[in-house]
This record gives structure tokens, C-alpha cells and sequence, in this order.
């Protein structure tokens, strides 16, 4: 049987590279995706322990994630398509004021 | 009905300030009369009533009104009420009458004027402020009406604004008084401190200040005593309140430069009734002063100080106005040296005679000036009396009266007022005798002035004529059928109707009017018994509202009270004085009018440039050197300047987190998840150690 | 055995992830993820998830990352220039992943519970209870928010009509539409 620890530090080195990956990545899509990558790490946590603890409600709850998640991407990609319309870049580094 | 008398001004004020600008001179004269006069025959009727009612416990009648509770915090209560007793009835009398007559005299004296309105309005809202002062029943009614007359006065002397000399004397005005204002709000704070009130009279919920003080013990003679707190404090700064608004040393500068304003205004406000509401507030707040001997003697000192200090400036004066500036400087030294004395009636007395005689004098020296188109410099007048007839005639009947000259009303007053002094019980040792003295020859100085200026106006050589030849090319022509010939040579004419009615009547009022206050022992003499009752009156009217006063101790005058041989013997002196100036005035300026008088006179002593050497120009290189440029440039501007540098530094530093880059805003975000976690870590890591 | 199973499903997704960040091509990227989601769904099966693992590669695999693919190839995105000496993010955010990992580590290294008996609770019955009588307000609000989102994603998404050109101010972009416009003309007289 594998530790319920091993799980957690898998969650915990994908949430880091998530997280660097959003700071060091200047492409507005990477970084969506880092952010996914980062929702999964804490999905892992929580399917984790909902085994563990043999509660169904974590498992409940990424259910909910993946929806929030869903929904962000849809919005966020809509977001990217509007941006890059008006700009003809995704560096968001390039948008850093606020208008168009 | 006192309402009425207080009201009516300032609906007056208020109908010609709003509308006044489209109105016809003579609707807005009609206005601002019949506002007054509806007030002065108020006044009258209240006063009627008054003498009806029935004395109260301490013998004063008293009609009190209060319109409601104005301010109530705690145990202190100011109502807007109004009280009418001997003194205030006695004071709204004389004040809305002869200002019913100085209205009417304005409304000639201001025609043709492009502010006629504005002066309308200035001057009903003045006789409310007065009426406001002189009816309020508490200090603080008293405080407002004191301040509101300062701004009237103000506005009225800065009337003709173009002129920078207006605009510099009503700032004279201005500041010089609110110097004295500082003394009544110190002292109607220690009232209030002192005695848990400022009401003048008992009311329901109320103890006045004066039936509190009346309780109190006299305090000592000594100069400790003006600066302990007690009564002799409150005494003192409320004297200066007074020198402020009536003019003594050493707050008289202000009046002699008011003159600048228009005529009428000198003779309401800077002769007949503003000047004297110090003298007014002093015999309201007798109560107090009876227990403060030292605060009256100084009282005493300085009134006689600034009588004789003023009269020798007036012998000098060459403007007409200002001659009659410092008389009423001079008169109201008279006044306080009464009050020092003990003698409030007596003072308050020459309060209502001088508002006679003085208002008809500057009223005379109006229609002067009015027919010499604002000619104000004696020197250019003479010879006026051909054509000047009522003008010459009532102010020779002012100049009398003023002089003392015998069974006008100036000379009753006058000579009470000498006499209370030399047989004062009051004064130290013997000080009512030099006092007295110091009275005598004032006296002496002030009849020969005010003959002075009679002569040099009236009598000899016509010298306006060379004046005008020189500079007008109408010379000779006369223009007897031109009503109004400003601008043009000519004959000066008498003044029309409107003036010279108020003259007479003034004139009439300075004959008559002291035959209610002749001395006691002087009516023996003169008055069948059966009249007695009526040529004391004034006396007996006023003497309910004053507080018995002890005799001082050491005191060597007071024996003399009761001697009438010794007064009338006083009574002598000063007529035989009054006479005797009047002839040296009249025969010495017949033959040189235009002699030159003593330089230090002329220059009233330096005693402008001294307080400019001394008080103003300090106080301007303080406020340049100091106040602006180390204050305000280095302190204020630099705390609000520093605050703004700091705030901008600040932001300099947390502008460089509101980049605008999304990234550094994620890092921001991941910086803080870092912190929360590191602590709940950190806290792991404390409790698995332990 | 489980363990070694284990270890190569965490390498690979570790790989995954790092591929994710490392690629230069954002539809690389988007590749990677795609595996990572894989691995994770195995991952899920070995914690007994069955429902969770098989929404795993439906939705997440299959729905959302069509859709990052999709936008990627619509908007014809170059590669990415290197510029990583520009980054000055690089040398914070390193350290601060590091100090992320280390804080996660420390905290969860030592993490165990004692074993629980009991049937496995991932099964599609078991969720559907649970989604459906305690935690039915819950999964409403999920659903008018993915209603917000379709809302929100067709307004931000929507082409902006002809006649609100001037609106824009970017001078270039004016410039770059007249251009296109012009060329138009061009082309149909041709």
C-alpha cells in the first residue's frame, strides 16, 4: 500500500511547478495551464485523503473544482481572444495597462 | 412691545438692503424713518408703561421679556430676552428719538448719493444692534448688540470705500475695538465663572449677576486685587471693554479717525449713542463696580485723564468734525469720571444731555459742511452766520450747553457730575479734589474750543470766498434759485427743511432737557418748592437701579456730601469757569481765527505715531519676520509641504508594487500564501519541539 | 509492487509538468498537460476513484484541453523568443518555489493517519448521494455558474461589429483595419 504522504509530496511538487511555471511563463496560455496543472496537485491532495479517510465528500468537492475550472477556462480563454484581437500578443507583460 | 422697539430697525434694514437698490430715494427714506419712528414711539409707550408698573422688592421697575431660551448647555443659560428698567427705558428714549431725528436729518444731508440705500440699511440695522445692547437682559444679548454696533460702525465709517482714508480708519475702528472686546468676553467668562450666571435680572430658574454681586463683600483697595479674579477683575476688563467702545485713553484713537465717515453717522453713533454704551454697561454693572473700589478709582483716573488729554487736543483741531471728535472724547472722560466717582446717575445724566447736544452739534457742523459742498477745514469757513441763520442759531444753543453755560442742560450735568467728584465718598484720600480740578479746567479748555470753533466757522472774514475764486471759474455768481449747487461757487445757503428741523428740535431738547436732573441743592434755590419732585426726577428714577456703595476708607472728601453751601459754592466756581472761557474763547479768536496753535496740540500729542512706533510697527515686523516667514513659511507651509513629500515618497515606494505586469502581481499573491503557510509550519514546528 | 507503480505514475507526471513549463511551444505545453491529466487519472484509480479518474480524462483531458487547443491553433501563436535574462521574476520566483516546496514538505512529510477500514467510497452511487441530497445547494450554484461563464465567455468573445471601430484608439490598430479594408476593395476589383 502506498503512504498517504507519497501522495502528498507528488501534489506538492506539481503545485510547485504550477506555481513557478506561472511566474517565469510571459505566454497568458502557459499560464492558464500552469494554473490548471496547479488545481489538479491540490485535486490529488483531496482524492487523496477522501481515500484515506474513506469520506466521499473531497472527492465531492473535485467534482466542484474541476467545474470551477471548467468554467475559468472557458471565460479566460474568451479573455485571451479579446486580448489578443486588440493587441496581436499574448505576453502579459505586453498588457500592462488598462485600456485597450 | 419691546419687540417692537428692537425689530422694527431691523425689518427696516432688511427691506431696504434686500430691495433697497430699486427704490426711489424718497421711499427709502420714507422706510428707514418710519422704521425708527415706529421704534422710538414703541419705546415711548413702553416707557409709559414702565412708570406704571409696580416697583419690585428692591424698588425698580421693570418690564422683562423673553423671546426664548437661546442657549442652555449645562448651568449655563443665555436667553434672547429683553428687559426695560429705569436705565435701559431712560437709554432707548434718547436713542431711538434722536435717531429718528438723525435719520430724518440724513435723508437730506445723503441725497444724490449713489449709496443712499446702502446707508439706510447700514443705519437701521445699527439702531438695531443698539437697541439690541441696550435692551438685552443678560451679558451675552449685551456682547452681541456691543459687537453688531462695532460692525455697523464699521461699515458706516468705511461708507465712502473709494476713499483709502475711510477704508484705513473703519479698520481703525475695527481693530482698536475688538482690543476692548477681548476685556467684555474675558469678563463675561469670569462672570459666568464666578457667579454660575450672566443674567442681569432675577427670573424664574434664574439669579442675576447683579443680585449675586450686591451680596458679596467690597474688596480691598489695593492693586493686587485687579489681577486676583475676584470683582475687581471683572471690574477692570470690563472697563476695557469700554475704553474700546467709548473712546479713553488709550483706546481713543479710533474715534477722531471715525469722523471720516458721513456726517449723520458721527453724530449717531460716534457722539449721541454708540460711544456711550460703555458708560452704559458701567452704570448697568454698578453692582459690581460698588464693590470694587480700586476698579473705580481707576475708572475715575482715566475718565479724567482722557477729559482734559482730549480737550487740549480739540483746542488745536482745524477740521471741523475733529474738533467735535475729541469734544466727545473729552464729554466722555466727564462720564467716566462720574462712574469712577460713585456718581452713576450723575454720569448717566450727562450721557443723555451730551446725545442732545452733541448730536445737534455735529448735526449743525453737517449742515456747515453740507452747504460748504464738503468743505470740512475751518480755516476756509468764517463769516457764516449771514447764511447760515438756524444753522448758527441751534449751534450756538449746542456750543452753550456743552460749555456750561448757566440753566442749559450741559451745565446741570456737568456740574453735578463736579460736584459728585469733589464730595466723592469713594475715591482715596483726597483724590476727588484733584480729580475735580483736573474737571474744572477741562471744563475751562472745553468752552474755549467749542467757542473757537464757533468763531473761526461763523464770525469774521469770509475766507471761503478766496478758496473757492481761486480754483472755480464761477466766481461771484450766486445761485440763490439752484437748490443744489455742488460743484459750483457762490453763497453758501441754508439747508433745506428736513435738515434744520432735527437741529431745532435737537436744540429745543439741549435747552429743556436738564431741567429733569438739576441738582438739589441747586433747585432750592431756583425752583418753587411744589416742583421739586419734577426737576429731581431723573435722579429719583435712576437711584432703584444702584447698589449702595461704602465709603472708602481714609476718604477726607466724603464729609462735604451733605454740605449744600459747599455745592452751591462749586456750582459757582464752574459757572464763573464756563463764563470766563466762553468770553476769552469768543474776544481771543474774533480778532486772530486763524491763530497757530501749539505744534505738540496740532499733532495731538504724537500720540498716533507713538503707538505706531511702539504697538503697530513691533507688531508688523513680528508678524513679517516672525509669524510669516518663521510661522506660516517655515512651520505651517513646511509641516503641510512635508506631509505632502512624505505621502509622495511613500507612494514612490509603493507605486513600484502596482507595476501593472500580472506576473509580479501573481508573486505578490504567492509571497503571501508563502507567509501564511511558513507561519502555520513554523507554529508545527514550535509545538513539535516543545 | 504498488509502490514502484507508484513511483514510475509520480515520475511521469513530474516529467509531464515540467515539460508544461519547459516547452517553448505552448501547444507542447498543452500536450504535456494533457499526459499529466492522464497520469493523474491513473493515479486516482490507485486511490480507488474510479468516477473521479474517468471525469478526469472526459472532462479535463478531453474537454477543457480541446478547447486550449483550439484557441491555440486560432490565434497562431510563434513561439515564444527567448528572453530569460529579461526575467527578473526568474530569480525570485526559483527561490520561492524552492522555499514553497520545502514549507509543503516539512509540513507534510510526517503526515499519517492510522488505516481505516471500510469499502471503497469512490464509486459513481457514493458521489451521486452525496452531489445529490447533502451537497444539492452546492452543485446548483456550480451550475449557474458555468451559466455566468457561457454568459460571460460569449460577451467577451463576441466580434466587435464594423461600426465600433472608431471606439478604438490604438491609432495602429485603426491603421492595420483601414489597411485590411483597403485590400478588400483591392481584391474584388481584381
Amino acid at each position: 500500500m502506498v503512504p498517504l504522504s507519497w501522495y502528498l509530496i507528488l501534489s506538492a511538487i506539481l503545485f510547485t511547478i504550477g506555481a513557478v511555471g506561472v511566474f517565469l511563463k510571459r505566454n497568458v496560455i502557459t499560464i492558464f495551464m500552469c494554473i490548471e496543472l496547479m488545481l489538479n496537485a491540490v485535486n490529488l491532495t483531496l482524492v487523496a485523503f477522501s481515500s484515506f479517510y474513506k469520506q466521499v465528500y473531497g472527492q465531492l468537492f473535485v467534482f466542484i473544482v474541476m467545474t470551477v475550472a471548467a468554467a475559468e477556462a472557458g471565460v479566460g480563454l474568451a479573455l485571451v481572444i479579446s486580448v489578443f484581437r486588440n493587441r496581436e500578443t499574448l505576453d502579459v507583460d505586453k498588457s500592462n495597462i488598462l485600456k485597450l | 412691545m419691546l419687540k417692537v422697539i428692537v425689530f422694527a430697525p431691523l425689518l427696516g434694514a432688511a427691506i431696504l438692503g434686500l430691495f433697497g437698490n430699486k427704490m426711489s430715494e424718497r421711499l427709502i427714506g420714507l422706510i428707514a424713518c418710519s422704521s425708527v419712528g415706529v421704534s422710538a414711539i414703541a419705546a415711548f409707550v413702553a416707557f409709559s408703561k414702565l412708570l406704571g408698573v409696580q416697583p419690585d422688592s428692591g424698588g425698580v421697575r421693570r418690564i422683562s421679556e423673553t423671546l426664548f431660551t437661546w442657549i442652555s448647555v449645562g448651568t449655563f443659560r443665555a436667553d434672547f430676552g429683553f428687559v426695560l428698567d429705569p436705565l435701559s427705558g431712560v437709554m432707548i428714549l434718547f436713542v431711538t428719538g434722536v435717531g429718528f431725528l438723525i435719520h430724518m436729518f440724513a435723508t437730506g444731508y445723503m441725497s444724490h448719493d449713489p449709496g443712499f440705500w446702502r446707508f439706510f440699511a447700514y443705519m437701521n440695522l445699527f439702531m438695531f444692534m443698539m437697541l439690541t445692547l441696550v435692551l438685552g437682559d443678560n451679558f451675552l444679548m449685551m456682547f452681541v448688540g456691543w459687537e453688531g454696533v462695532g460692525l455697523c460702525s464699521y461699515l458706516l465709517i468705511g461708507y465712502f470705500f473709494t476713499l483709502p482714508s475711510a477704508g484705513d480708519a473703519a479698520k481703525k475702528a475695527f481693530v482698536v475695538n475688538r482690543i476692548g472686546d477681548f476685556g467684555i468676553a474675558l469678563a463675561m467668562m469670569l462672570i459666568f465663572y464666578k457667579f454660575g450666571t450672566i443674567s442681569f435680572i432675577d427670573k424664574e430658574g434664574l439669579v442675576g449677576v447683579f443680585t449675586k454681586a450686591a451680596t458679596m463683600p467690597v474688596e480691598a483697595l489695593t492693586f493686587s486685587s485687579l489681577w486676583a479674579g475676584g470683582l475687581t477683575t471683572i471690574a477692570i476688563l470690563l472697563f476695557i471693554g469700554a475704553t474700546g467702545k467709548s473712546a479713553q485713553i488709550p483706546l481713543f484713537v479710533w474715534l477722531p479717525d471715525a469722523m471720516a465717515g458721513p456726517t449723520p453717522v458721527s453724530a449717531l453713533i460716534h457722539a449721541a449713542t454708540m460711544v456711550t454704551a460703555g458708560v452704559y454697561m458701567i452704570v448697568r454693572s454698578n453692582a459690581i463696580y460698588a464693590k470694587a473700589p480700586m476698579a473705580l478709582t481707576i475708572v475715575a483716573i482715566v475718565g479724567a485723564l482722557t477729559a482734559i488729554f482730549a480737550a487740549t487736543i480739540g483746542l488745536s483741531q482745524w477740521d471741523i468734525k475733529k474738533v467735535l471728535a475729541y469734544s466727545t472724547v473729552s464729554q466722555l472722560g466727564y462720564m467716566f469720571l462720574a462712574c469712577g466717582a460713585g456718581a452713576f446717575t450723575a454720569g448717566f445724566f450727562h450721557v443723555v444731555t451730551h446725545a442732545f447736544f452733541k448730536a445737534l452739534l455735529f448735526l449743525g457742523s453737517g449742515s456747515v459742511i453740507h452747504s460748504m459742498h464738503h468743505e470740512q477745514n475751518m480755516a476756509h469757513m468764517g463769516g457764516l452766520k449771514k447764511y447760515l441763520k438756524i444753522t448758527f442759531a441751534t449751534m450756538g444753543v449746542g456750543t452753550l450747553a456743552i460749555s456750561g453755560f448757566p440753566l442749559l442742560s450741559g451745565f446741570f450735568s456737568k456740574d453735578e457730575i463736579l460736584w459728585k467728584v469733589k464730595s466723592s465718598p469713594i475715591l482715596p484720600s483726597n483724590l476727588g479734589l484733584i480729580l475735580w480740578l483736573i474737571g474744572l479746567v477741562t471744563a475751562a479748555i472745553t468752552a474755549i474750543y467749542m467757542t473757537r470753533m464757533m468763531v473761526i466757522t461763523f464770525f469774521g472774514e469770509e475766507r471761503f470766498r478766496n478758496n473757492h475764486g481761486s480754483h472755480d471759474g464761477h466766481h461771484g455768481d450766486d445761485h440763490h434759485d439752484d437748490h443744489h449747487s455742488h460743484g459750483h461757487g457762490g453763497d453758501p445757503h441754508e439747508s433745506p427743511l428736513v435738515m434744520t428741523v432735527p437741529l431745532m428740535v435737537l436744540a429745543v431738547l439741549s435747552v429743556v432737557g436738564g431741567f429733569v436732573g438739576i441738582p438739589e441743592a441747586l433747585a432750592e434755590k431756583i425752583v418753587p418748592h411744589s416742583l421739586h419732585d419734577y426737576t429731581h426726577s431723573f435722579y429719583k428714577f435712576l437711584d432703584p437701579i444702584l447698589t449702595p456703595i461704602a465709603a472708602s476708607p481714609g476718604n477726607v472728601t466724603g464729609a462735604l456730601a451733605q454740605d449744600h453751601h459747599a455745592e452751591l459754592m462749586s456750582t459757582v466756581y464752574s459757572t464763573i469757569v464756563a463764563l470766563l472761557a466762553i468770553a476769552i474763547g469768543f474776544f481771543l479768536f474774533r480778532d486772530k481765527p486763524l491763530m497757530t496753535m501749539p505744534r505738540l496740540l496740532e499733532q495731538k500729542y504724537y500720540i498716533d505715531e507713538i503707538y505706531d512706533a511702539f504697538i503697530v510697527n513691533p507688531l508688523k515686523s513680528i508678524s513679517t519676520t516672525v509669524l510669516w516667514k518663521v510661522v506660516d513659511v517655515g512651520i505651517i507651509d513646511g509641516i503641510v509641504n512635508g506631509l505632502a513629500k512624505f505621502v509622495g515618497f511613500t507612494s514612490r515606494l509603493t507605486r513600484e508594487f502596482q507595476s501593472g505586469f500580472t506576473r509580479s502581481y501573481a508573486v505578490f499573491i504567492f509571497v503571501g500564501a508563502v507567509t501564511v503557510l511558513g507561519y502555520f509550519v513554523g507554529y508545527l514546528v514550535f509545538n513539535a519541539l516543545r | 509492487m504498488e509502490k514502484v507503480f507508484f513511483i514510475i505514475i509520480a515520475s511521469l507526471s513530474v516529467a509531464a509538468a515540467l515539460s508544461v513549463v519547459a516547452q517553448r511551444n505552448t501547444l507542447y505545453s498543452a500536450f504535456s498537460l494533457i499526459g499529466l491529466f492522464g497520469c493523474l487519472a491513473v493515479a486516482y484509480i490507485t486511490l480507488q476513484a474510479h468516477l473521479i479518474a474517468a471525469i478526469q480524462v472526459i472532462v479535463y483531458a478531453g474537454a477543457i484541453m480541446v478547447l486550449f487547443v483550439f484557441v491555440i491553433m486560432l490565434l497562431n501563436i510563434r513561439e515564444e523568443e527567448l528572453r530569460v535574462d529579461r526575467n527578473r521574476l526568474l530569480i525570485f520566483s526559483v527561490p520561492l518555489g524552492g522555499l514553497l516546496f520545502g514549507l509543503i514538505y516539512f509540513g507534510l512529510k510526517n503526515f499519517k493517519i492510522d488505516e481505516i477500514k471500510g469499502a471503497p467510497v469512490g464509486t459513481s452511487e457514493a458521489i451521486g448521494q452525496g452531489l445529490f441530497s447533502k451537497y444539492l445547494l452546492p452543485f446548483e450554484v456550480t451550475s449557474i455558474l458555468i451559466l455566468l461563464a457561457i454568459v460571460g465567455s460569449v460577451v467577451l468573445a463576441r466580434r466587435e461589429k464594423d461600426g465600433d471601430i472608431e471606439d478604438i484608439e490604438d491609432d495602429e490598430q485603426v491603421v492595420k483595419v483601414s489597411m485590411a479594408e483597403k485590400s478588400k476593395v483591392e481584391e474584388t476589383k481584381e
